[in-house]
């Protein structure tokens, strides 16, 4: 695809030219920065800025909280005790890193539901999505081995449970486990392969944040309206696109700052309130907590593992149709890993012919329950399986199946959505209309849902 | 404290084992701490109080093992001078256990001012360095997190609660097998009789039983400021104390938090205008 017609690089002194000639970093940089931008983004075009600053805030504070950091399960547990409480400004830098990880996953979140509100993913930028959901898989395994290194007890229980999932793989799943974990149980080898890729993972996120930057630079941005930029001319193109240096970056950088100033409060103030007591515990293997729960961010992923236990009738036809190969545990691990991969197929799953969820009647309704859906699986997941909570979770996991299998399919064929805008000029015109006098009124008013 | 520590040697059993797991509720107690909310720090009278009480009382079991002297001298701790500390070792005798002593069997010698506190010295007494943050006195309402949104995790009024928490064994409890252990209202982790389940199976009185004797009394120590002594304020004084102890960056860290909220908000004010600006001629029409 030919990108958007936009002004190029051109270099202007002597000295710029004889680079541009050898290297065209200048040129690269440049047709970056000024990248034709649709101007109607709204404030969930954040997010992505603030994921690229998280992931550099995270590598910063994470190499040197390496520097003073022991993976030896003897010494772990009393080094990051060294790093609270002697390394200079110790306490800080890992309390942001702690909680650099929440940030993430709130970001993370909110822009993986502005995909699937606006219709991100549809073509053409399944690339674009296939590559984030990658990294939201890898960042969920970062985050996990991340916090298995204070070696804590839940860090250690944490991930007996977590590489348990593993061992449900029929036949070849203990030794799977054994070949994780580099031993029959959690230990010494557990804890320094997880610290080796803790370290390496960020890295790769880090170059795969560059390739999705560069397939959605490639396809250009969606934006609310899901109407594609105008590229018969350059001249029509910046009718509907203004360059994202300045606007978008002083835009960006105002959402960020904002959202820096929480994040600040949260680590000045509260800074272990999204963690668990039990993980200032030493890890002691002999004595298990009482409740298991992991972070915050995988709840509405474990609520699914946990919702398919052996009652379900789904789960016992699986069971008999398979000769027992797949079981409730085995089934619990395959819907979690597949609530996941349903998001990556929601591309080719969404057979809707509008793109943004603005013009789209009943997709809405379907949409907000998905993320109601989202809340009540993350709240569930973090009650102990018993009582009316294994329902709830069931009821929660079903759904989330059902919108991605079901109600996208579907409401492409029985929904009649509303006629987009025909450019997004006109988008833009509407929502600030020329003729009033007194249109400065706020820039932060985000377009009207 | 001769009768604490009587009773609290009694134990040795660690926790007892619980047949009813943790189900029921605990009597928490909303202590008002000084260090509390976003401009509260440690009171340092307070800390040098709860480091006697510590110190008279909770060592003669319990460590302190990530707590280095020399940071009772530490600013926004108790803040003693670096004599202060040195006299503090000294009077008390403590000892530490250095492995390079005895051709490398290790011996005990005099602590100086650089080492840490001894660890645990009765087994099954857990270390306290990190007490205050390994126990939350707030949860729900159905985990929702919203009572340690409002209240903080509530670790040091756990501890205050649970040192205030003995109690007379219910009625329910003497019905049938005599329990181990004492019957507490803040206890969260020990076991239960179960004569005092309903029929749902839940517990119809707060707390569980624990294997720590009751260690403060009231009038365990007299405090060279004058203050109050009693249980209650005890409890208060050694929670606080335990907070230091685990969050030694308390102060500074707020402080931080304070300065870099205040920081923040400034630059996004500029940066609101600044956008407001920019945009301006976009959003009235103008072409650039």
């Amino acid at each position: 695809m030919a990108g958007i017609p936009h002004d190029h690089y051109e270099p202007g002194s002597g000295g710029e030219k004889w680079l541009h000639k050898r290297l065209p970093i200048l040129g690269l940089a440049y047709d970056t920065l000024m990248l034709p931008t649709p101007k109607n983004l709204n404030w969930m075009w954040i997010w992505g800025i603030v994921l690229t600053i998280t992931l550099v805030m995270q590598i910063v504070t994470g190499v040197i909280l390496a520097m003073h950091y022991v993976a030896d399960t003897e010494l772990a547990f009393g080094r990051i005790e060294h790093i609270m409480r002697n390394v200079n400004g110790g306490h800080m830098i890992r309390y942001v890193h702690m909680n650099g990880a929440s940030l993430f996953f709130v970001a993370v979140y909110a822009h993986i539901f502005r995909s699937l509100y606006y219709g991100s993913y549809k073509a053409p930028r399944e690339v674009t999505w296939i590559i984030g959901i990658l990294m939201f898989v890898l960042m969920m395994g970062t985050a996990f081995m991340g916090y298995v290194l204070p070696w804590g007890q839940m860090s250690f229980h944490g991930t007996a449970v977590i590489t348990g999932l593993f061992g449900a793989i029929p036949f070849v799943g203990e030794a799977i486990q054994t070949w994780l974990l580099g031993a029959s149980a959690v230990g010494q080898p557990a804890l320094n392969r997880f610290f080796a890729l803790h370290y390496m993972l960020p890295f790769i996120l880090l170059g795969l944040t560059l390739v999705h930057i560069w397939a959605f630079h490639t396809t250009g941005n969606n934006n609310p309206t899901g109407v594609e930029v105008r590229r018969t001319s350059k001249e029509d193109a910046q009718k509907d696109t203004l360059p994202f240096w300045p606007y978008f970056v002083i835009k960006d950088l105002l959402a960020l700052v904002v959202i820096l100033a929480v994040f600040t409060a949260v680590v000045g103030f509260m800074p272990n309130y999204l963690g668990h007591p039990d993980n200032y515990i030493p890890a002691n293997p002999a004595a298990t907590p009482a409740h298991i729960v992991p972070e915050w961010y995988f709840l509405p992923f474990y609520a699914i593992l946990r919702a398919f236990d052996d009652s379900v009738w789904l789960v016992m036809l699986t069971k008999f149709v398979t000769f027992g190969i797949i079981d409730g545990k085995f089934f619990g691990v395959l819907a979690m890993f597949g609530a996941i991969a349903v998001m990556a197929l929601a591309p080719w799953l969404d057979t809707s012919s509008v793109r943004s969820g603005r013009y789209r009647p009943m997709f809405k309704w379907w949409f907000w329950l998905l993320v109601v859906d989202f809340f009540v699986l993350m709240w569930v997941g973090a009650r102990p399986a018993e009582g009316i909570y294994p329902v709830i979770s069931l009821i929660g996991a079903t759904y989330w199946f059902g919108y991605f299998l079901v109600v996208l399919p579907l409401l492409g064929v029985i929904e009649k959505p509303l006629t987009p805008p025909a450019t997004i000029e006109e988008d833009f015109a509407a929502h600030y209309p020329k003729s009033a006098g007194s249109t400065g009124t706020s820039s932060s008013a985000a377009p009207a849902e | 404290m001769l009768k604490s520590l009587a009773l609290s040697t009694a134990l040795g059993l660690g926790v007892i084992a619980g047949s009813a797991q943790a189900a029921g509720d605990t009597h928490i107690e909303d202590f008002d701490f000084s260090f509390e909310g976003m401009f509260g720090s440690y009171d340092r009278m307070q800390l040098q109080r709860g480091l006697q009480i510590f110190t008279e009382v909770c060592s003669q079991c319990h460590g302190l093992e990530y707590v280095a002297f020399r940071n009772l001298a530490d600013e926004g701790g108790p803040d003693w001078t670096d004599d202060e500390v040195r006299d503090y070792i000294e009077y008390n005798q403590i000892e530490v256990f250095d492995p390079a002593l005895d051709d490398g069997y290790g011996d005990l010698r005099a602590a100086v001012i650089t080492d840490q506190f001894p660890g645990s010295q009765v087994e099954g007494a857990p270390d306290l360095s990190l007490m205050a943050k390994a126990r939350a006195g707030f949860h729900g309402p159905y985990g929702l997190g919203i009572n340690q949104f409002i209240y903080g995790m509530g670790g040091p009024e756990y501890i205050a609660s649970l040192l205030t928490g003995y109690a007379d064994e219910p009625e329910c409890a003497l019905e049938g097998e005599p329990m181990d252990g004492n019957y507490n209202t803040a206890f969260e982790y020990g076991g239960y009789p179960e004569s005092c389940l309903d029929e749902d199976g839940k517990h119809t009185v707060p707390g569980t039983w624990i294997a720590m004797g009751q260690p403060l009394w009231g009038e365990d120590v007299e405090f060279a400021d004058g203050h109050s002594n009693d249980l209650h304020h005890e409890a208060e004084d050694v929670a606080a104390f335990l907070m230091w102890a685990a969050e030694p960056g308390l102060n500074a860290r707020k402080q931080a938090g304070l300065t870099g909220v205040i920081f923040l908000s400034v630059l996004a004010v500029l940066l609101y205008l600044t956008n407001k600006r920019l945009w301006a001629p976009v959003k009235k029409g103008r072409d650039e």
